[in-house]
């Protein structure tokens, strides 16, 4: 008797994706939508879709989405979440997004330990306009605005996004996976799984960074783009678990004290 | 209710405003505005509410766009430089059609300006400020009642017509101290009616989705014309003024906010020496009260818009009067709080003319 | 027997599944789809063992697997 051992997963909508060929925001979408089916969450979730290509999240994620300003994502998401502790909320951001316009709501929401989950999706590239400088771009990599390669005297370098947020107290979990190979896309589902777990659980603020490829602006085949993950995103950008619940202090409220009590 | 109370006027607002119901509050620390943050910070947990203090204005709108967008009475307030960089969020909730609260306790600009009143931000509040075509109710109070009564008011014209509204005062309203009466019976937000937009649990139902977006050639036309129409409604029903002694007046003065009170004591003062000065104070200042000054003007020649402005009311005074009789101006911008005999010279310098 | 399915509306030909099969069950189509695109196929339909390393790379969700 003949089964179907990989199915289209619920927690994505029928609606076909508009991503270019090889663009790695499809497999992001899945692994996402995979996790909300499998913890049971969909009906309880409440997605918030960035500004860039994946804004049309909003159609394919099948749980209540919204959609909010460039880099404003886990302001809204916060807004969200302390309204509706019993919905999971999460964040679907670009680097542009997040790690540019949203570095001061992605630092502070994380800071404040938001029970939230964002999705930081790393293709060192702004690509819905075209292939600009993203703050992920990687030294000498070509872009729109970049035309003689990004040059760290003009430019500036790249920014470690969980490297940075690993440097506070409040975040629970942080990863940075891939999607290129299917090991990784196996990874990265589980890394996903924590986050959501560690947000399902009250443990604290999440996030997950995948890097991800963009064949498009990157201008080569989706072949090409997976080997460019693989050989020079990988090296700079190194994959694994920043930081985990194991490691984490216990949050305790602490007595209020005047300044001179303090010292 | 009939309990008489001495407050400060952002004390007022931010408690006006938890009795509206109000359980949600993001804010920036700036002045003349920071007694509404800092009454919120202990007030709202005690009804169980939501008070955080953002990263930054722009944050603080956003997380009122993530409350607001899961249905609940949320607020934010700040002065003009804080909300100049709220304007990006506000354009987006207008576009979201969600109901939010903010208050403006304006002060001089522009620029970093100074802390004194001010009401350069008229233009900013009644044209919108952010990009694109949106309107925001604007109520104008001039009295610490009205900060605290009047969040009540704006919380219910939001939810019904999901739109953003706000209250635009200043340091002067915000600053003082004057008894007040609340005229409302405390709302529980959770017996107010479920909103059938707002996010939340999808158990049973189809799942939702907020957005101000829609990049289909044509579309996004239609979905603005349909916030044109909820605008020219709210135009024909919800304009709010005040007139004082307008029916045998010789010149009208129009002024809101603290310019209405100095304009009122130049009323009495004239009217001792004779003079019948009129005062229409919109109440409202989007929707403005169009349609009455129109009809004053057909009989009242003379009109002087008091403002601590450069000059912006009176832009509208000019639009609804088509013409039909002289607009004047007396405008102190940043921080320049004209008196009740300076305003009562100026009437005699128009009445000679 | 195993094999795999594409659903060729999805599938926008990019050929991540093509490196990822470890049997080089799946080639490329040489019609076009009503899409534009050249959409997969499998060109050793007895190779195939239902693995679905396939379908987890592909970015448009285009690929079931049956086994």
């Amino acid at each position: 008797m003949e089964k179907k051992v990989f199915e289209r997963t619920k927690g994505l909508t029928e609606i076909l994706m508009r991503y270019c060929p090889g663009c790695g925001h499809g497999v992001v979408h899945r692994l996402v939508g995979e996790v909300m089916e499998e913890l049971g969450i969909t009906n309880r979730t409440i997605g918030i879709a960035p500004v860039g290509c994946s804004v049309f999240a909003d159609e394919y994620f099948n749980c209540d989405m919204i959609q909010p300003a460039h880099g404003r994502g886990p302001a809204v998401a916060t807004g969200i979440k302390r309204v509706r502790p019993d919905c999971i909320v999460f964040s679907y951001q670009g680097d542009g997004d997040l790690a540019s316009i949203g570095m001061a709501e992605t630092i502070h929401a994380a800071a404040r330990g938001e029970r939230i989950t964002i999705i930081f999706v790393n293709n060192a590239i702004y690509g819905m306009t075209g292939g600009q400088m993203a703050p992920t771009t990687l030294l000498g990599m070509k872009s729109t605005t970049t035309p003689f390669g990004r040059d760290p005297r003009v430019a500036g370098y790249p920014i470690k996004v969980c490297e940075l947020l690993a440097t506070l107290e409040a975040p629970a979990y942080l990863a940075r996976v891939s999607v290129h190979k299917p090991a990784n896309v196996l990874k990265a589902k589980k890394a996903i799984k924590k986050a959501f777990q560690v947000q399902m659980n009250d443990q604290g603020f999440s996030l997950v960074e995948i890097l991800s490829q963009c064949p498009t602006d990157w201008f080569v085949t989706p072949l090409q783009g997976i080997d460019f993950v693989e050989k020079m995103m990988i090296p700079f950008f190194p994959l694994g678990e920043y930081k985990t619940i194991e490691g984490k202090k216990e949050t305790v409220k602490p007595e209020p004290k005047k300044v001179l009590e303090t010292v | 209710m009939d309990e008489k109370l001495l407050m400060k006027g952002n004390e007022a607002l931010a408690e006006g405003a938890v009795r509206a119901g109000c359980r949600f509050f993001s804010g920036y620390p700036i002045t003349p505005q920071n007694e509404v943050p800092e009454y919120l910070s202990w007030r709202l947990p005690e009804v169980g509410g939501t008070f955080i203090q953002a990263e930054s204005e722009v944050a603080a709108i956003n997380m009122l766009y993530g409350a607001s967008a899961c249905g609940a009475r949320v607020m934010t307030s700040s002065s003009g430089p804080g909300i100049s960089l709220k304007q990006e969020g506000i354009s987006y909730i207008s576009g979201a059609n969600l109901p939010i609260f903010y208050a403006n306790v304006m002060r001089g600009g522009p620029g970093l300006g100074n802390i004194a009143p001010s009401q350069g931000d008229y233009f900013q509040a009644t044209r919108g400020g952010g990009h694109g075509d949106y309107r925001v109710i604007v109520y104008a109070p001039n009295s610490v009642s009205e900060m605290g009564n009047f969040p009540k008011r704006c919380y219910d014209l939001a939810e019904k017509y999901r739109i953003a509204t706000m209250v635009l005062t200043d340091g002067l309203l915000g600053q003082m101290m004057e008894p007040i009466e609340f005229d409302f019976e405390p709302v529980d937000p959770a017996k107010l009616p479920e909103k059938d937009w707002a996010l939340g649990n999808a158990e049973g139902r189809e799942r939702r989705v907020i957005r101000s977006y829609d990049l289909r050639p044509g579309y996004l036309e239609k979905m603005t014309l349909k916030l044109a129409e909820k605008y020219k409604e709210i135009e024909e029903k919800e304009v709010k003024f005040e007139a004082v002694q307008v029916e045998d007046a010789e010149i009208l003065l129009v002024a809101y906010g603290t310019s209405s009170r100095i304009s009122k004591s130049a009323l009495m003062l004239g009217r001792k020496e004779g003079i019948k000065i009129g005062l229409l104070r919109p109440i409202t200042l989007w929707p403005f009260p169009s349609k009455i000054i129109s009809d004053l003007s057909e009989r009242i020649k003379k009109i002087l818009t008091v403002e601590m402005s450069l000059g912006q009311l009176v832009e509208d005074v000019k639009l609804a009067v088509e013409g039909k009789a002289k607009v004047y101006l007396h405008g102190r911008p940043s921080g320049g709080i004209p008196t009740g005999e300076e305003v009562l010279e100026v009437i005699k310098k128009i009445m000679k003319s | 027997m195993p094999r795999i399915e594409v659903d060729t509306i999805r599938c926008k030909g990019c050929e991540l599944c093509v490196v990822a099969c470890p049997y080089k069950v799946i080639g490329m189509s040489k019609k076009f789809a009503s899409t534009g695109y050249y959409p997969a196929v499998m060109v050793k339909p007895e190779k195939c063992t239902g693995c679905t390393l396939c379908a987890l790379v592909c970015p448009d969700v285009a690929i079931e697997v049956y086994k």
